[in-house]
């Protein structure tokens, strides 16, 4: 097994996811009519919505000042190389023939969206809060922008939930915070490359019995090089196959 | 330097670019937004389909209640109590408020919180007759409303209330008005903000001063006249 996730990336993570869905249900509510029909208490659910929307910068601020490995994971998730580009145009990215680092460029984008989305809901958000410091038309305009970046993050969690449906070692790596080392070689080859070139003797130690049959995997000896050039794009070594 | 060392993640800051790019199109669309909502409006007022309903900030009204649970009276049910500095104090039948004579009117309805619907039809009882047969006592400066959802409470002074514009309302969009949009009977007052216009109207109390409503307690201005109220420039309705 590998280490993927912290505890502390973890527990950003699935703060984060909390504060998401009270969000968008409590969007839900507030703006669908048939839901607010059954609801009401319309100021209460105003509420909850707003004072959860200030908390969500709380996780991200927190992991950051805290978790040297979650400010190195978003080092990561910030940086696109030519893989990243080629994985986006091809059409077999799931098949594992690009190389993928320890995370592929769906998943960087994913955070940089929602990094982002967190920011504009937020200013808007408190344009639509305190709506006499402002001039009306801003807060006419904060809500326009408001409603429609709401339409697009249900959409993009709805598509980051139907990602985690699909795997379940992806999910535990985000629960447990340990991934298979086969699952690691096969979706984050470059990373798993990484991680083993660390601690070969350890990974070594903790193979679980289901590994992949890869035909060159080596039961000891020493680490891989390394499987890219400095370009980031992939070197051919014989037996290295995925 | 061994690999155990920070390593040098490569590549071009994409993500610092998609959440900068983010920003800027937030601020664009906080400057730009009240001019692109307006053209939506304009085209989706014009769909024949509907379907532009279903983007977000088009379609009309929206349902507020500021209570959990429906209030519900049938026609048969409802009954409009008249009280307090009147000559006659009533209560009044869905049957008896049909059988007054009746005020038609096609205004716009404004919210506050800036959505407006333009040219509904509304028909009722002018709040202006009604008060005229209960006879209202010298001593009398304000109205008072009350509903039946137990919570939601107006008032208006009595200079307010006596204009031809505001309807004890039997009836808007042609139909009688349905429970989410505050039936069997509302108020609407044509020149002020949505709130003002109370739904599931039970009780009319003239009294000898204002008592803010529900939402003037919670920030909204008394006077709440369209465009000139609320830190808003609204369009009056005409």
């Amino acid at each position: 097994m590998l280490a993927r996730f912290t505890r502390g990336e973890r527990w950003v993570h699935w703060s984060l996811a909390v504060l998401m869905t009270v969000l968008l249900v409590t969007a839900a509510v507030l703006y669908l009519a048939p839901l607010e029909q059954l609801i009401g208490r319309r100021r209460l659910v105003a509420q909850i919505h707003v004072y959860t929307g200030y908390l969500l910068p709380v996780p991200v601020l927190a992991g950051w000042a805290r978790s040297a490995a979650l400010r190195l994971d978003i080092r990561r998730l910030n940086r696109f190389t030519l893989l990243d580009w080629a994985w986006l145009r091809s059409r077999q990215r799931r098949s594992g023939a690009i190389a993928v680092g320890k995370f592929n460029a769906g998943q960087k984008l994913n955070a940089a969206f929602t990094l982002g989305a967190i920011a504009v809901m937020l200013g808007t958000g408190l344009i639509m809060h305190f709506t006499r410091l402002w001039p009306l038309a801003w807060r006419t305009g904060a809500t326009f922008v408001h409603d429609w970046l709401a339409m697009a993050i249900l959409v993009v969690v709805i598509g980051h939930l139907w990602f985690a449906a699909k795997d379940p070692q992806a999910r535990a790596g985000m629960r447990t915070g340990q991934v298979p080392l086969g699952w690691a070689r096969r979706e984050h080859r470059l990373w798993a490359i990484e991680e083993e070139a660390r601690t070969p003797a350890a990974t070594g130690a903790a193979r679980p019995p289901d590994r992949d049959s890869d035909a060159a995997e080596p039961a000891d000896g020493p680490a891989p090089g390394p499987s890219t050039a400095a370009d980031g794009s992939p070197l051919r070594r014989p037996g290295w196959r995925r | 330097m061994s690999a155990h060392s920070d390593p040098v993640v490569p590549g071009t800051p994409v993500g610092r670019r998609v959440v900068l790019g983010m920003l800027g199109l937030g601020a664009l669309g906080v400057l730009t937004g009240k001019t692109v909502q307006g053209g939506i409006n304009a085209i989706a007022s014009r769909d024949p389909t509907g379907l532009t309903s279903l983007l977000p900030g088009t379609g009309g009204f929206r349902y507020y209640s500021v209570t959990g649970d429906e209030p519900v009276e049938s026609t048969a049910q409802y009954r409009l109590t008249i009280k307090g500095l009147v000559d006659h104090p009533t209560t009044l039948t869905y049957a008896e408020l049909a059988a007054m004579p009746q005020t038609h009117l096609v205004k716009d309805f404004q919210c506050v919180t800036g959505w407006r619907v333009p040219g509904v039809p509304w028909s009722g009882v002018a709040l202006s007759h009604l008060l005229d047969v209960v006879g209202v006592k010298d001593s009398a400066k304000a109205v008072l409303f009350g509903s039946f959802d137990g919570v939601y409470t107006e008032s208006l002074t009595l200079d307010q209330a006596s204009g031809t514009d505001t309807l004890v309302a039997t009836h808007m969009l042609g139909a009688p008005v349905t429970q989410s949009h505050g039936g069997p009977v509302r108020l609407y007052v044509a020149p002020m903000y949505g709130y003002k216009s109370l739904k599931w109207l039970s009780s009319i109390e003239l009294s000898d001063k204002v008592v803010p409503g529900y939402w003037e307690d919670n920030g909204y201005d008394v006077d709440a006249w369209i465009g000139k109220s609320n830190g808003r420039s609204d369009a009056p309705v005409t």
